[in-house]
């Protein structure tokens, strides 16, 4: 089946099988490697994109679901300009990562729950990475990058 | 960590989705959010022939205040529950335990209907709605029928859905006063291993039980002793009173009834029983 | 100023941050076949047929393969120590012994089809007795190797001197069980493999140890290291895991030479959890003695390793817990013997911490216990018997020399910063009022050893003619921040930006030699390495620069501010770095190069004070974690930052292992914790933010006086973090707890107390 996606703002079209999973119609339909799988259970949270600017778990979404939808990934947060957004330089500042591997499904699920909660505290940033494993940081310099981030007005673009 | 092949058909209506349930039968699944069916069908635990899509079904995404009642759609995410003024103005209960539902990703594409027909006992809003007194709209190729949520749940992974129908709404009363909801979790993100909840209706007290046995249970004796002027101490000491919870690798038997009493009178004391 | 000892952000960042890491997953391998593992459903069985014959005719499929097909040998023993007996096969050969277990290999056009044709792969099992737990398997009653005749795959029996505790006013004995918990990098395992039309084998690997990588593919398909050629790209954690071969990269090698096209093996996570080593899994019997004025005077641990089903790093690591096992303490007695056992699981192997953990628990552990049966103040037993600042270098009973330690600093710092006094005061409130939320104070005094197996590293400095400095370094870093430390090490040595550094790894072409990064010890090897490499490229730009200013060698001075040569006394006659490295090129042909293999400078002993406080709501048993205090002592720090987060990602592990994390089998081998819905891995939700501190004293062991920190974190937090959970309900009667600490482990403890004191 055809499936017409726009990634990072760019129009995507593919024939794919329908039973091709989001994140892997984006590292291999499209060709973005930087959204990562973990797991297979809908547990660790490295291929967290945005959806309409959501986040959700691209291993648990068929590309068939996300036909029409708009989806950023990692690569597509930076702005135009190639300036970091927010979050990215929050993490480099307060080096909320080590190998990087959960990095863009934790860049991703902050940048949304900062959208839907701009002034979170420690605990609220805690419960919303709830969904997303790290083994490296002990998740200590990934929050202290969210509560840096969410101060930071653009942080919520 | 890829599902066997299947036919994938996105509809437009309920009707459409009625008409293709019944043209594909037992082969078919609906796919809502797919957060409970698509991970069984990654593990190949699930293999339909055919998903018919109703993720799309706007007309059933809503949550609506009627009057004593408040209307759910059977599509509205989690998310949408969680965030809904109306839900947190009749039904505050709901909203709270639909923002606690697995993690933000999860809730962002989960749906009520969803975790409804799923059938999971460790799940926590099938126990809320049947403490509720809720009721599920089905529809069907028969029209449509109301099913109370305490006959919903059937057993294990099993409801009265028939393969031909499918639920469209879910409907509560609105909650009166305090209530209280407690699970025990390991992690935040795990299912319960048991969970209590309490909430008065017009009907009085409701108390629902996760985890508690293959169907979500509605704890009716202590509901009774409460009625009979029993502290919450001591009605909820039977709590766990004709439960047939499983044993696991995160609680024996006797450890989840044991829990059971302990969440249902924090549950009690904060509904201010 | 030095740049060392500044919070320098990483420059290995942007890429991961903007576009993503490169992991052998997302390389692009035109024309590659997918490779997937149809594995052992059953725990322990012999293998009555493997039926292909379906699955090689499915749409896509090249090949199928099992074992007779490849003609490989078995795996190799560890350091020759293991029986020949039990080496493992290179898939499964006539019988499986465990979940998990490679039986063939299939290779197909995409991933799609490989995975639908693996289902058709029908696999007649007669199924044996499984053997689960060491205890049972020690008894040799199911025998997993008919040819070694039982499962003891190796002993250590020191011979119990039986009159080690004769005099001590207090003997108290306690099974401590340490439990077999799972790594979970990120990333889980991935290889792929391609011929060169001249024959070599490219080979890329999600890997600590790429040369030993090499080396060992190399053994095992009858080649030349020269013939194999290994990247470890990006590599998305390992914590020990990935630092030896395994069974699926050798198939993935030899299917690609075999097939003569690119082959891609990447597992799930559901495969990890069987697949991927796993880590602690011993079952200590621990006595201690003294007297009751607090000194503790004899020690013993009689250690149970299990092994898992096939002999690997796990059968050897109770070396090290040898090593360590009286941590900081004056113990005049102390011993440790083990017996390490195979069973139908899943094979053990080194984790974060290696056989430390396993020591500093065991002590940790009993020196509460011995403070509760003589009712003293646990941090006061602790004071009591610390090693002396004066005593170093130190030698415990069992042979280890320690290089340097400040134990008691570390110790008053943790109690101080975490107002110990004010916590039992509010610990003292709680439990006079009956408050179904108890609190919990948990210490741990802890040493540990690292680069624990001495071996060298190697380093270079180049410097190119345009200026810029080329770095090659023998360490593998998958998170630990090479790129940025060894830039800071080079930049403090020549007087150049960081930013004109660039440091290669994990190419076993470019850089010729190298042993990896593990236990800890990349800093202490591969940053003295390069900080070698770095004064001796110096030396040797002084002799060019002698040459080319016509001044003698003595009167060259190096202006690390500018980064520029001068003779002494005429700093504005100055010349660079590419004026330096050019004229080296003119001169002679060859690059301003300095490369250093150097000699092992020994293990360090990085210590330090962890305490933990929990809440313990008795009710449920349910424990949360409220704070954890880390003063950690690694000598000289090179990068707080950097440092910090090993620490921090090193106590989030103990503090899981603690509380959360087992892997379980039931008693038929079956694994109950196979993915990661079922496994706990410790998520952001259930810690809270940690107080990180550090103490400096450097080790006189080599120049940079640097010690290891990776594991610190597991060491230290583990055992404080177990200890805080009983000291919450020490009140109630409860001595001991086996970790995790789990909601009904927990409550489980509380009611057998109360049992125990109604009876």
């Amino acid at each position: 089946m055809r499936v017409t996606i726009t990634v990072n703002g760019t129009v995507e079209s593919h024939d794919v099988e329908p039973r091709t999973l989001l994140v892997h119609y984006l590292r291999e339909a499209v060709g973005l490697t930087g959204t990562n799988v973990g797991c297979d259970t809908t547990s660790c949270g490295a291929c967290t994109v945005l959806m309409g600017g959501e986040s959700v778990k691209s291993c648990t979404v068929l590309a068939a679901q996300a036909d029409g939808a708009d989806v950023t990934t990692i690569e597509g947060l930076a702005r135009p300009d190639g300036r970091l957004h927010p979050v990215q330089q929050a993490f480099r500042e307060h080096h909320g990562l080590q190998c990087g591997f959960c990095t863009p499904g934790m860049v991703m699920a902050i940048t949304s729950l900062l959208r839907e909660n701009p002034a979170p505290t420690e605990r609220d940033v805690r419960l919303g990475l709830e969904g997303n494993l790290c083994r490296c940081t002990g998740y200590h310099n990934i929050v202290a990058a969210a509560l840096a981030a969410s101060a930071d007005p653009e942080s919520r673009s | 960590m890829i599902p066997a092949p299947f036919d994938y058909v996105r509809v437009k209506s309920a009707d459409e989705a009625l008409a293709k349930l019944a043209e594909h039968g037992d082969a078919a699944k609906l796919l809502a959010g797919g957060h409970s069916l698509l991970p069984l069908m990654k593990l190949r635990l699930a293999t339909p022939d055919v998903l018919i899509d109703v993720g799309r079904l706007s007309e059933l995404s809503y949550v609506r205040d009627e009057g004593d009642e408040v209307a759910v759609g059977a599509l509205t995410r989690h998310h949408d529950v969680a965030t809904s003024p109306v839900a947190a103005a009749g039904v505050p209960v709901l909203a709270h335990v639909a923002g606690q539902i697995g993690d933000p990703q999860v809730r962002h594409r989960g749906t009520i209907g969803g975790s409804l027909a799923h059938g999971d006992p460790a799940s926590d809003l099938p126990a809320v709605v049947v403490a509720l007194g809720g009721t599920l709209v089905v529809q069907g190729p028969r029209g449509r029928r109301e099913v109370a949520a305490t006959d919903f749940h059937r057993g294990f992974f099993e409801v009265a859905l028939a393969p031909d129908e499918m639920l469209v709404e879910v409907r509560v009363p609105r909650t009166v006063g305090p209530w209280g909801f407690h699970k025990l979790t390991k992690r935040a993100q795990d299912w319960a291993i048991v969970g209590a909840v309490a909430v008065t209706t017009a009907d009085g007290l409701g108390v629902g039980l996760i985890n508690m046995g293959p169907v979500p249970v509605r704890a009716r004796a202590v509901e009774v002793a409460v009625a009979a002027g029993a502290s919450a101490a001591d009605a909820a000491a039977s709590a766990a009173e004709g439960t047939e919870p499983s044993a696991d690798n995160n609680g024996s038997v006797a450890y989840r009834q044991h829990v059971a009493r302990v969440l249902v009178r924090r549950a009690l004391e904060d509904a201010g029983v | 100023m030095s740049i060392l000892g500044n919070r320098v952000v990483r420059r290995e960042d942007p890429k991961f941050l903007s576009v993503g890491g490169t992991y052998v997953a997302d390389l692009d391998l035109p024309g590659a076949l997918h490779l997937v593992f149809v594995r052992s459903s059953m725990a322990h069985a012999r293998l009555a047929s493997i039926d292909t014959s379906a699955a090689e005719a499915a749409p896509g499929v090249v090949a199928v393969f099992t074992h007779h097909d490849l003609g490989l040998a078995p795996m190799e023993t560890v350091v020759g120590m293991t029986p020949e007996a039990m080496t493992q096969p290179i898939l499964a050969a006539g019988t499986v012994r465990y979940v998990g277990e490679p039986i063939a290999a299939l290779v197909a056009e995409t991933r799609e089809a490989a995975v639908d044709a693996a289902e058709l792969v029908v696999v007649d099992y007669e199924p044996l007795a499984a053997v689960v737990d060491p205890r049972v398997a020690r008894r040799d009653e199911t025998i997993l190797f008919p040819d070694a005749g039982t499962n003891t795959a190796l002993t250590l029996d020191m011979g119990r001197d039986e009159a080690m505790f004769d005099g001590c006013e207090v003997r108290v004995q306690q099974v401590i069980v340490n439990q077999r918990v799972a790594p979970c990098p990120l990333e889980v395992r991935s290889a792929a493999a391609f011929v060169t039309p001249e024959g070599r084998v490219e080979f890329r690997s999600s890997t600590q140890a790429p040369h030993g990588v090499r080396d060992t593919l190399a053994r095992a398909l009858a080649l030349e290291p020269d013939d194999v050629h290994v990247i470890s790209p990006d590599v998305g954690g390992g914590f020990g895991a990935k630092a030896t071969v395994y069974t699926e990269d050798i198939v993935v090698g030899w299917c690609a030479r075999h097939l003569g096209r690119p082959v891609r093996w990447t597992e799930t996570r559901s495969e990890s959890m069987l697949g991927l080593g796993h880590g602690r899994g011993q079952v200590q019997t621990a006595t201690i003695g003294g007297s009751r004025d607090g000194t503790i005077t004899a020690f013993d641990l009689a250690v149970l390793q299990d092994c898992g089903a096939y002999p690997g790093m796990g059968t050897v690591l109770p070396f090290m817990t040898r090593t360590m096992v009286s941590g900081v303490y004056t113990i005049p007695k102390a011993e440790c013997s083990f017996e390490s056992v195979v069973t139908n699981t899943t094979p053990t192997t080194a984790y974060r911490g290696a056989g430390r953990p396993e020591a500093a628990a065991a002590i940790e552990r009993m020196v509460d216990i011995f403070a509760a049966e003589i009712g003293m103040d646990p941090a006061e037993v602790r004071r009591r018997n610390l090693i002396a600042s004066d005593a170093f270098p130190y030698t415990t009973p069992v042979g280890t020399v320690y290089d340097v330690g400040e134990y008691r600093r570390t110790l008053d710092i943790a109690l101080d910063v975490a107002g110990y006094d004010e916590l039992r005061t509010e610990q003292r409130r709680r439990r006079d009022a009956g408050d179904p939320r108890q609190l919990g104070v948990g210490l741990s005094c802890y040493v540990e050893i690292t680069n624990g197996i001495p071996e060298g590293e190697y380093g270079s400095v180049e410097v190119r003619p345009d200026g810029t400095v080329v770095v090659r370094t023998g360490t593998s870093p998958h998170g630990q921040g090479h790129v940025t430390a060894w830039s800071m090490l080079v930049a403090e040595q020549l007087g150049v930006p960081i930013e004109d550094i660039e440091v290669i790894h994990g190419d076993t072409d470019v850089v010729p030699r190298g042993v990896g990064t593990f236990g800890s010890r990349s800093l202490q090897a591969g940053g003295n390495a390069v900080n070698q490499a770095a004064i001796d490229v110096v030396e040797k730009a002084k002799d060019i620069a002698a040459d080319l200013f016509e001044a003698a060698r003595e009167d060259i001075v190096l202006d690390k501010s500018r980064g520029v040569f001068h003779v002494v006394g005429t700093p504005a006659l100055a010349r660079g770095w590419a004026e330096l490295a050019t004229a080296a090129v003119a001169a002679g042909g060859n690059p301003l190069l300095a490369e250093v293999d150097l000699a092992s400078p020994g293990p360090t002993f990085p210590f330090g004070t962890h305490l933990a406080v929990v809440e313990v709501d008795t009710e449920t048993g349910h424990v949360t974690l409220v704070r954890h205090v880390a003063v950690d002592d690694a000598g000289r720090i090179v990068n707080p930052l950097l440092a910090e987060g090993q620490v921090h990602g090193g106590v989030a592990q103990g503090v899981a292992q603690a509380l959360l994390e087992e892997v379980v089998y039931d008693g038929d081998g079956n694994p109950l914790t196979a993915n990661l819905a079922d496994y706990s891995f410790i998520s952001a939700a259930e810690l809270p933010s940690f107080e990180t501190l550090f103490t400096e004293t450097p080790t006189p062991v080599n120049p940079l006086g640097a010690k290891g920190i990776g594991e610190s974190g597991t060491i230290g937090a583990t055992p404080a973090v177990h200890n805080a959970v009983v000291d919450a309900l020490a009140h109630l009667g409860v001595r001991h707890v086996d970790m995790p600490a789990t909601p009904e482990r927990v409550w489980n403890a509380i009611r057998d107390a109360a049992e125990r004191k109604g009876a």
